[in-house]
């Protein structure tokens, strides 16, 4: 493959498009081959970056440079001085502003040190939608490595010894399940994606999937080639219609190169890939519900065992991973699994890619070895909390995930230290709030969601996720009494021990842990009928015109 | 209508279980998924009506009812709600004078609530049919609107 010296990222989002974006990628490249850049400056337009009142917007790579408002006259001025002499272009450069800080636009390196790309190893630095960019980084050589010189059981011992833990959510030893479903009796065998990320505040497998779609396809043939199944699905969110398209096209020209199909690496491994788009149900996220989502019937969750990796789709043993889970078996391959297993900590190896939101000054996704503290990643990445605000509670692992108050600030972000403190990994998400927002309105907010994505199946989660979300109502509204608190904390419990799957088992986590921390709050609503951040409106309200009688009497 | 539906089944013939993909691709060419359509759905793929009917009820991205040109869907999930996306609901709903569930009286918007969009970086978010806007304000959302 060809070798650029460097690329531009022309963004032609919809709103770029709308400023002209698609015009000046078109003389970008006009003016490179006039000034016979062509060969070294690769032209990729992108989706959008982020910061769209700046639009058209470029980025020039390896040094980062962003340029903004960019119209069809400036071109010309940017090639000249800064591609072909080197000289930045003063008055166009733009500065990225930290609320414009889009998840895609997330290769600030300077940003952050500490960051260590494994999983996001290409996004940003290949073009998606081709694969000799791909195979330009080492892709598809960790496929070769396997099926040319690995065993199945080579490469399971392999992903066992690395210590990877499924990224997506619970943690499960990955190795382990792929034993389990090489081991299995089946006339076929099945490999899935896990790609449904209905998690709120998730993103990082849109960005996998958006940025490098070979990657997800490379690990799914890998794994296939252990567990001993020719057919993967990916299961994707209906709402990544642009992860569809890229897969789509990824898989087209990986079948094409032959890197998928028939006889992989002459070998008599075939393996192909197909897709299937979730239909907006959180529910099916779930892998049970998930692989009956793909069998065509609603997404409900049923009863496990039998677990996937013995009897899943249509009946077949399945090994199931989420796609971060998969983005990291190449790299294990070539790597090795001892030099995996020095990054992170013991137990929970690796990098973890976090999606982080709320009240910080740069948001996005980050990925940094397991275990670093929560503290590092808000002050480093983060670039600290937004406004010169006091932060006052974190949302690990999303709404299934707990709430950490501040005192815990310095607690290592991996699976098992989130546990001990009452929260979760899960999938990596982080919503960081400050000392503006109620604790209470958020509880609410978090069963509000619970409350619509209980697929009904099962009474506690049914039943539970609504009443929780009607005290939590009534407390926000200043009509409830103490007894409420216990009743919670009952419910709570009844739901985590008997729903039937981690949906219901999660949902009382942001509860226990808010009632943990935050009891004072929930006592202040209740007795005092103070909301001091003003979220719970009603009681604004009533405190208001409570004043106004005080007034006039 | 028979004849898009059945076009569209004969593309999936090699598919294993494809009743969720082509639901899909029907609600793409004919918009909703009335009762007619599903009972030719359900016709030609030899399965039940009340099967069909129970998988493009469970779905919310399957409309089994009528809506508006554009579907305008508001994220509701925690880290938009913690950027306001409270307020965004509040504007698009005088700007539009409807409530969640309901269309415009010319029938050109439908305003819906969504889990989160995956763009929470961006947050406050919605998603108006396949594409997704962020960082909203009053004035964006305007200029949003009249783009439809
Ligand atoms: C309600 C619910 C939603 C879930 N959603 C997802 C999801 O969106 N993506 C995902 O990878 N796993 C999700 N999971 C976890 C899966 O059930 C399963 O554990 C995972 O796909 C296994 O892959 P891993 O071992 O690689 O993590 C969800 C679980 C539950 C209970
Ligand atoms: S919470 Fe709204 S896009 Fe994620």
């Amino acid at each position: 493959m060809a070798f650029y010296r460097g690329h531009i990222l022309v963004c032609t989002g919809q709103e770029c498009k709308q400023k002209g974006g698609k015009e000046v990628e078109r003389i970008l490249v006009k003016e490179l081959k006039r000034f016979g850049l062509n060969d070294e400056i690769k032209v990729i337009s992108t989706d959008c970056l982020g910061a769209c009142e700046a639009g058209p917007l470029m980025v020039i790579y390896p040094e980062g440079v962003y340029y903004g408002g960019v119209q069809i006259e400036d071109v010309r001025e940017i090639v000249e001085e800064h591609l072909l002499k080197g000289r930045r272009v003063n008055r166009l450069l733009y500065e990225m502003d930290e609320s414009e800080e889009n998840v895609t636009a997330h290769h600030k390196k300077d940003i952050f040190s500490d960051e260590m790309r494994i999983v996001l190893r290409n996004c940003g630095l290949i073009d998606p939608e081709d694969i000799k960019d791909y195979i330009g980084r080492d892709g598809y050589r960790a496929l070769g490595i396997a099926l040319t010189r690995l065993t199945p059981k080579e490469v399971i011992t392999m992903i066992e010894d690395s210590g990877l833990r499924g990224r997506g959510g619970a943690g499960f030893p990955a190795g382990l399940k792929w034993k389990f479903t090489h081991q299995a009796d089946g006339d076929e065998k099945y490999v899935v994606a896990n790609a449904d990320e209905g998690e709120p505040g998730t993103s990082k497998d849109r960005l996998i999937m958006e940025g490098d779609p070979h990657t997800l396809l490379e690990s799914m043939a890998i794994a296939g080639y252990a567990v001993g199944a020719d057919t993967g699905y990916i299961y994707v969110r209906g709402e990544y219609q642009l992860a569809v398209s890229r897969l789509k096209k990824a898989i087209e020209q990986a079948e094409e190169l032959g890197v998928l199909g028939k006889n992989l690496f002459d070998s008599d491994f075939d393996f192909e890939i197909k897709i299937r788009e979730g239909a907006g149900a959180y529910v099916c996220g779930e892998e049970t519900a998930l692989l009956r989502s793909i069998e065509g019937e609603r997404g409900e969750p049923q009863i496990k065992p039998p677990y996937p990796p013995n009897e899943g789709l249509w009946g077949q043993p399945t090994l199931i991973n989420n796609v971060e889970t998969l983005a990291n078996i190449p790299v294990i391959i070539q790597k090795g699994a001892d030099w995996f297993s020095k990054i992170g900590i013991e137990n929970c190896t690796g990098t973890k890619v976090f999606t982080l939101s709320g009240d910080v000054m740069n948001e996005g996704l980050v990925e940094v070895p397991m275990g670093t503290t929560l503290r590092e990643i808000i002050e480093g990445f983060g670039g600290g909390m937004a406004d010169g605000r006091e932060f006052k509670v974190a949302q690990t692992g999303g709404t299934s995930g707990g709430c950490i108050p501040k005192e815990l600030l310095d607690t290592p972000m991996d699976y098992d230290s989130l546990a001990e403190v009452g929260s979760a990994l899960g999938s990596g998400a982080l919503l960081i709030m400050d000392e503006s927002h109620c604790i209470v309105d958020i509880a609410k907010c978090f069963m509000h969601f619970f409350e619509h994505e209980s697929c009904g199946k099962c009474t506690p989660c049914r039943e539970g996720n609504t009443r929780m979300y009607e005290m939590l109502d009534r407390i926000s509204k200043g009509e409830s009494n103490l007894k409420d608190l216990d009743k919670l904390r009952d419910l709570a419990n009844v739901m985590s021990k008997t729903a039937l799957c981690g949906l219901g088992q999660a949902a009382p986590t942001s509860i226990y842990s808010t009632l943990d921390y935050f009891k004072d709050e929930y006592l202040a609503h209740i007795t005092a009928k103070v909301c001091i951040t003003g979220d719970c409106q009603e009681l604004v309200t009533q405190r208001e015109e409570g004043e106004r009688k005080g007034e006039t009497a | 209508m028979e004849a898009v539906i059945k076009e569209i089944i004969v593309g999936y013939e090699s598919e294993k279980t494809p009743l969720i993909s082509i639901l899909h691709r029907v609600q793409d060419k004919l918009g909703y998924l009335s009762e007619e359509v599903l009972k030719l759905v359900a016709k030609y793929l030899d399965l039940p009506l009340s099967k069909v009917y129970g998988v493009a009820s469970f779905y919310t991205l399957l409309d089994t009812e009528e809506k508006g040109e554009n579907i305008v869907r508001v994220c509701e999930s925690a880290p938009c709600h913690v950027k306001g996306s409270m307020n965004v609901l509040t504007e698009l709903k005088s700007e539009l004078g409807i409530d969640i569930g309901e269309t415009t009286k010319d029938n050109k918007f439908s305003l819906e609530l969504t889990s989160c969009l995956g763009v929470c970086g961006v947050a406050p978010a919605i998603m108006v049919n396949d594409q997704v806007y962020g960082n909203l304000t009053a004035k964006k959302l305007e200029e949003i609107l009249e783009k439809y």
